[in-house]
């Protein structure tokens, strides 16, 4: 949010709608809006034209959404994206079902017709309203110019308070042009918002108990963790009782990377000792998770022996998957915050009860760590995959932000690059939307920009997104863009030979763009490299470049990822390489 | 199994629309919904009888709770409460068995409100079962139209309207804000 909150403009003063727009954002502490203009937002550019709010020109809408989540999830702040009607708003679509999936806080600005053309098919006309109902937590449609300051500070408001989501904001052309003497909200009163965030005192000293008293305890921490700001206090609980921890893909950098007690990423591509652990606990203390189906596999072969902790700021997640015994509804900061102070109250007490089970328990965990670590591959040939995501680790050290779509590179970058802090993995997680890597950095680097940002794509998503080079190009962003170039579409040709008899099905990108001719399009500089000696000299020359930088990474077309556990499948019976020995929990 | 919902809503652009969206979205079986206004015009009360299996019913609450126009979404099916439909049915009649149909009528407690050459048109209120017996005995007089009202109920046990109060602009910032300086 905004360091301070800004003064509004004098009440009273007769504005435009446009003009009251801007004064809105500005008081919500806007500094950059992602957008793309268009017939009914004219009056709005217009109004932007001298006015201090930047605006992003991004080269097509969903990127415009894709940018304002990366600028949110790296920095907490609301990320602002702006379309025209019709084609615009709807070209933003993908991007709010991708922040819904994701709860990442994204105020959306849509043109629509003139009010008196609604409803007759106009030019441009899309039902706006109605279509992204289901892609945001809230959305509205301005009737008369005067509702035009609450909805804006609702919008946002909604956006950013409990579980955080998109809302969007649709404002037909003639409330832009329309003016009115502007009074500046002083409160929000949504009387059906409801926002659980303290969490039952009861509930919390009862999760204490049951924390101390576990034998084999497991908490499984997600991006609530992130959402809330809560990394210090989970990483407070997770010391003062000793208590293994897996982050979920959404929650990497919950606890660092290279925490001890940190056992990687749970699920259909998680390590061994997570899934084995999430098997075999007595206890899970669920934190700001809502148990996806990537996460647990067959339901009923997920922690069978295990009593469930849920704390969740959304009641609708608590039992939605899996029945919570001791539910707590709240926000993960706040509850964490008390609960840690409970489990100090009892710790004199308790924490010696279970100390013999509790160290039996690591080692397990830790023999499970050696068994089957998650480690990159070498070949003296080839590129594999895996040393890609290793170099990028080591150039990263776990404190550069790096940002992939969805597959393959998604899960390598997760498994082997570490991140310590939160907001530096930004992913699209729930919705899987491949393109959402490159625009996301632009975000990101726009929020953080001296920070190192890697946007690593797969070379199928890469291809949704080049047209954002210009804009990459446009301001110089430094971004480091790294192609896993293995000429698939490298999930699905692994589900293809896995599951499909090996029938590859339109899986094969040919004619993959010349790294150096098309980065040199645009103005700057670009590689292709395919030989392992080649790697690290490559990317240290894409960081050192003060600009932007593509380096197209030809790696082993034919590498898959693992550990598997298969769609439908138990988390314990991974499929851990190839070929295929099925490890089985005793 | 069928579960009764008693709604609040806010009269806000677009509320039918969410409540329906979520229930489809959600795959929940919608067998009726009315909607009407309450004493406070900016309010409707919604009752909505949806099909789901019991382990989902707290999930469907929850779900409707969570929109941001939904005051209150209460969950009637277990609660005391008293449940209400109406029909109105058009019965084509001979002149043969006009008599029989009215006394009919009369045991269901219905009452005729159109009378004619072709038939009589009867509402009738009741609970759903009650309704459908009805409906049976004067389809064996006859072609039959009928339109139902779905179901409207009320709560017997007093509800506490738990609603959001007003916020300061500004205060979710700043607590925002105080996260973020105490990394």
């Amino acid at each position: 949010m905004a360091s301070t909150i800004n003064p509004p403009a004098g009440a009273g003063t007769l504005m435009s709608g446009s003009h009251i727009l801007l004064e809105c954002l500005v008081r919500e502490g806007v500094d950059l809006i992602f957008g793309y203009p268009g017939g009914v937002t004219l009056p709005f550019y217009d109004a932007m034209y001298d006015h201090q709010i930047q605006h992003v020109l991004v080269r097509h809408e969903q990127n415009a959404a894709f940018a304002a989540q990366g600028y949110s999830r790296a920095t907490g702040k609301v990320g602002v994206c702006c379309a025209t009607s019709g084609p615009g708003a709807m070209n933003l679509v993908t991007g709010l079902v991708d922040a819904m999936m994701d709860s990442i806080p994204v105020v959306a600005i849509t043109g629509q017709v003139t009010s008196k053309l609604i409803g007759t098919d106009a030019f441009q006309e899309a039902d706006t309203f109605g279509i992204t109902r289901p892609a945001t937590k809230h959305n509205f449609m301005v009737k008369h110019v005067s509702e035009l300051p609450r909805i804006i500070h609702e919008a946002f408001y909604i956006a950013t308070t409990g579980r955080p989501g998109p809302v969007l904001v649709d404002i037909p052309k003639d409330i832009f042009q329309g003016s009115t003497q502007y009074q500046p909200v002083d409160s929000i009163h949504l009387p059906g918002y409801k926002l659980y965030t303290e969490g039952h005192t009861g509930q919390i000293r009862r999760a204490a108990q049951m924390i101390w008293e576990a034998e084999r305890p497991m908490v499984y921490a997600g991006g609530g963790i992130i959402h809330s700001h809560a990394h210090n206090e989970l990483r407070e609980l997770v010391e003062l009782a000793d208590l293994p921890c897996v982050n979920t893909l959404m929650g990497l950098g919950a606890l660092p990377g290279n925490h001890r007690n940190f056992i990687s990423m749970p699920g259909m591509h998680g390590s061994y000792a997570a899934n084995m652990g999430m098997y075999n606990t007595d206890l899970i203390i669920a934190l700001g998770v809502r148990f996806d189906d990537r996460v647990t596999g067959r339901l009923n072969a997920f922690a069978p022996h295990a009593k469930v902790i849920h704390v969740d700021i959304d009641p609708s997640e608590i039992s939605k998957i899996r029945n919570a015994e001791l539910p707590i509804v709240g926000d993960a900061k706040k509850v964490l915050t008390k609960l840690n102070k409970v489990m100090r109250e009892l710790e004199p007490e308790m924490r010696a009860q279970k100390s013999s089970a509790r160290a039996e328990w690591w080692n397990t965990i830790r023999g499970w760590m050696e068994q089957h670590p998650l480690k990159p591959e070498f070949s003296v040939d080839e590129i594999k995959p895996q040393h890609l995501m290793a170099e990028i680790d080591s150039i990263s050290g776990g404190e550069a932000i790096v940002t992939t779509d969805v597959g393959q590179h998604q899960m390598w970058a997760a498994q082997l690059i570490r991140y310590n802090h939160p907001r530096l993995w930004i992913n699209s997680g729930g919705l899987g939307t491949m393109g959402f890597g490159l625009p996301s950095a632009i975000g990101a680097q726009f929020a953080c920009p001296d920070k190192l940002v890697f946007s690593i794509c797969g070379d199928g998503g890469f291809q949704m997104s080049i047209p954002e080079f210009a804009t990459i190009a446009n301001h110089k962003l430094p971004v480091k863009i790294i192609v896993m170039n293995n000429g698939y579409l490298g999930m699905v040709r692994q589900w293809q030979e896995l599951f499909y008899n090996n029938r590859l099905s339109e899986v094969t990108l040919d004619s993959f763009p010349e790294a150096h001719l098309l980065a040199g399009a645009y103005g700057f500089k670009g590689k292709t490299i395919s030989k392992p000696e080649k790697l690290r000299p490559a990317l240290l020359e894409a960081v050192n470049e003060p600009g932007p930088y593509f380096l197209n990474v030809r790696v082993t077309p034919f590498e898959n990822v693992y550990p598997m556990v298969p769609a439908g499948g138990a988390i314990n019976e991974m499929v851990l390489g190839q070929p295929q020995p099925v490890a089985v929990a005793s | 199994m069928l579960q009764t919902l008693s709604l609040l809503v806010e009269n806000k652009p677009g509320a039918l629309m969410r409540v329906v969206g979520v229930l489809a979205a959600r795959n929940y079986n919608v067998e009726s919904l009315t909607v009407a206004r309450t004493l406070d015009d900016t309010l409707s009360r919604m009752t909505i009888v949806v099909d789901v299996e019991h382990k989902v019913r707290a999930q469907v609450v929850k779900q409707l709770n969570k929109l941001v126009n939904v005051l209150q979404a209460a969950d009637l099916t277990e609660e005391r409460s008293v449940a209400r439909e109406m029909v109105l049915l058009r019965v084509r009649a001979e002149m043969s068995n006009r008599t029989a149909i009215l006394k009919e009528a009369e045991i269901f407690q219905a009452r005729v409100v159109d009378s004619s050459v072709e038939g009589f048109a009867i509402e009738c209120t009741g609970d759903p079962e009650k309704l459908d017996e009805f409906i049976d005995l004067m389809r064996s007089y006859g072609e039959i139209e009928v339109t139902r009202s779905g179901l409207v109920a009320v709560t017997l046990e007093p509800k506490k309207l738990r609603l959001a109060t007003p916020v300061p602009m500004g205060a979710a910032e700043e607590e925002e804000q105080e996260r973020v300086l105490s990394k």
